[in-house]
């Protein structure tokens, strides 16, 4: 789960990290309201996206004045595929330098990496363009945390003009913070060098991983849930992974990989995936929920059912799908393939219920799918 | 590493519906369950196992009953915020190997229990995979390793991330006319314990094994790492990724299945694969006719 940069910076703050004061508005008012006693500030644009700057959605303000038209012009853009509905007001920071800080899950060292750079304030690939070994990186032990002295280690040598050791005690804090939080991000970019000497976060991504937000239910609440379209909503609703695609072509397989693979076939015989979904593991038993969601996009011209059982037993899912087929009487055009756990029963199933056959491979039902969308799309 | 016939074996779990459901096909297929775990369970037995409190017991209590010592191998049939102490249970046992199926198990627990296991020197086969299946000897996990269309015993190897996918590739290579001799799932999640390389580099070890094909998924760059230590093995390989019609930036359902910007992508995996030689499928089902051209 995404965290706006007002969102993130209280975790920051709460681990001892200094970030500018200021306050959160929705409209222009209210931004002028906060700007007030501040005197100079940034209004920036809360979106779950990077980029905001290039997008014209940071502005500095003088006063209140100005910083009322900053945010009247900001609140209402569109960066990226997200609609501004709130600024962050923060009072100006002088600095002199900005560097980059994060800690991030590292896949290669299978455990927490802290990371940082004295070029601040760009992209983290502008940066390694700029200068491809600026990327300090510490691979920690998450068993025990980091230790200070193998942070100053890590930074050694760096051109940091004698604020070595409030960027090594701020990294400690960093670590704390995603520590705290189960974060698989906790970035700081840029991590500012004031005019007084000192360091201040004046920005912050903060990601919490998906697994973890049953332990954080409280910080949570203040994450930016995934945009989701209707069918989306419905999907997440009923407990199954449903992502809504361009084509029309549905999909129902059980796990990732097969569904992901079902698109993949599709796509390979001419055809485009309409959506993503998934009845696998422990949602094998929502046959009948899935079914009616595929049914609900009014884009989909024709069904293809991949099941290869595992876990998820394929005569459990196809008495689902079929309960649901029994009851709506769809006349989307549906092509099968059963294979794995249970698929002597689900075969069996599906002649006596629908009088259907599966066909023999996947391969020829994503083919007879494509078809059959491409038929009806010709007749309309 | 590939689980065998010989190995023992205990589950974690072992008294809830999953874990007696996949127990009991487990030691019909053949793999050696010696005991389980269930801390509120312990002295008890179970579908005729002895149910210990903690895996630290097991090894102990399995090791004074003395029919051949205490346990090689635990399998987690444990909800996602339990696992972590269970894996450290079955580490702190000394385990060599620990099967951890659960999906949704928080990062920072996955990392522990993965720091964990490297001290003491422990594989880890997950988290969220669907387990192993060494054909005519084991399996470990839910796989249908009993359904003889797909596993068949032969002589190629098959690395999966996705279990649903992993058994489809195992059904196209058996019609195809060959056998498997190791099925390897490693799990969907960003951080595994066993990766792409290290299941190539054990199949690359294991003697049954004449051919390889993978199958990866669209994120990360452990196709990527794999393909440097391809390009050293003699034997043929094959690989499909999955996801290359998935859009970027979406989680495809398992956590690590996701593009960011253009890491992870479908191209870069297929890009390095090639480059050392491996045959890149379209499809699954052109799996036959790639092996039968590699294998001669």
């Amino acid at each position: 789960m995404n965290f706006e940069e007002h969102a993130g910076k209280p975790l920051l703050k709460a681990a001892g990290i200094p970030v500018p004061s200021g306050g959160v508005a929705t409209t222009a008012d209210e931004a002028a309201k906060i700007a007030g006693p501040l005197g100079k500030v940034a209004v920036k644009a809360q979106v779950p996206t990077g980029k905001r700057g290039k997008a014209g959605g940071i502005k500095i303000a003088d006063d209140a004045a100005a910083a009322k038209a900053a945010a009247e012009a900001i609140l209402g853009m569109t960066i990226g595929e997200h609609v501004v509905e709130k600024v962050l007001v923060e009072q100006a920071t002088a600095f002199t330098r900005e560097f980059y800080a994060a800690v991030i899950n590292d896949p290669e060292t299978k455990g927490p990496k802290i990371l940082f750079s004295t070029l601040g304030g760009m992209d983290v690939e502008e940066a390694a363009e700029q200068d491809p070994n600026a990327m300090r990186g510490l691979a920690v032990d998450i068993r025990k945390g980091p230790a200070l002295a193998d942070v100053k280690a890590m930074l050694a040598g760096a051109d940091l003009g004698g604020v070595e050791d409030a960027v090594a005690d701020l990294l400690m804090k960093l670590y704390d913070a995603y520590a705290a939080n189960d974060a698989e991000l906790m970035e700081i970019n840029p991590l500012a060098v004031t005019d007084a000497g000192g360091l201040i976060a004046l920005d912050c991504k903060f990601t919490m991983d998906d697994s973890a937000i049953p332990r954080h239910e409280e910080t949570a609440k203040s994450g930016t849930p995934d945009k989701l379209t209707g069918l989306e909503a419905k999907g997440k609703e009923l407990d199954l992974k449903y992502i809504e695609l361009e084509g029309d072509v549905g999909v129902i397989a059980n796990g990732a990989g097969l569904t992901m693979t079902t698109m993949d076939v599709v796509r390979h015989h001419g055809g485009t995936p309409a959506n993503f979904l998934e009845i696998g593991g422990e949602s094998y038993t929502k046959g009948t929920e899935a079914l009616s969601l595929v049914l609900d996009n009014p884009k989909v011209k024709s069904l293809v059912i991949n099941f290869c059982g595992a876990f998820a037993r394929t005569d459990v899912m196809t008495d689902g799908i079929l309960k649901a087929w029994e009851e709506l009487k769809p006349t989307l055009p549906t092509f099968w393939s059963v294979h794995g756990t249970g698929d002597v029963e689900a075969v069996a199933m599906l002649k006596e219920r629908i009088g259907v056959d599966p066909l023999p491979d996947m391969s020829a039902a994503c083919k007879a799918a494509v078809e059959a969308a491409k038929n009806a799309g010709d007749a309309k | 590493m590939i689980i065998r016939g010989t190995h023992r074996v205990i589950v974690q779990g072992i008294t809830g519906k999953q874990g007696t459901f996949w127990s009991e096909r487990m030691m019909e297929y053949g793999t050696k369950i010696v005991g389980g775990v269930n801390p509120k369970k312990a002295g008890t037995e179970h579908i005729g196992v002895p149910v210990f409190g903690s895996a630290v017991d097991a090894m102990k209590g399995l090791a004074d009953k003395g029919d051949g010592g205490g346990f090689d191998v635990s399998i987690l049939f444990i909800p996602p915020m339990g696992a972590k102490a269970a894996a450290l249970d079955a580490i702190e046992a000394g385990a060599k190997a620990v099967v951890c199926l659960t999906e949704h198990i928080p990062v920072q627990d996955v990392m522990y229990m993965m720091a964990a296991a490297k001290e003491r020197g422990v594989k880890i086969i997950g988290p969220n995979t669907a387990g192993g299946v060494t054909p005519g000897e084991c399996f470990t996990g839910f796989m249908p390793a009993f359904n003889e269309k797909i596993f068949r015993p032969g002589n190629v190897g098959i690395i999966s991330r996705s279990g649903s996918l992993g058994t489809l590739m195992c059904l196209n290579v058996v019609q195809a006319g060959f056998g498997i001799s190791a099925f390897i799932g490693i799990g969907g999640d960003p951080i595994i314990g066993t990766t792409t390389r290290d299941a190539l580099e054990a199949l690359d070890a294991f003697e049954k094994t004449d051919a390889v094909v993978m199958v990866g998924e669209i994120g990360g760059a452990m196709e990527e790492h794999a393909a440097e230590y391809a390009a050293t093995m003699n034997k043929p390989m094959a690989a499909f990724i999955a996801g290359g019609a998935a859009p970027a930036g979406k989680k495809m359902g398992h956590a690590g299945a996701i593009v960011m910007g253009n890491k992870g992508t479908y191209q870069s995996k297929a890009d390095a694969l090639s480059a050392a030689g491996v045959a890149i499928l379209d499809t699954p089902m052109d799996v036959g006719p790639v092996l039968k051209e590699r294998m001669g």
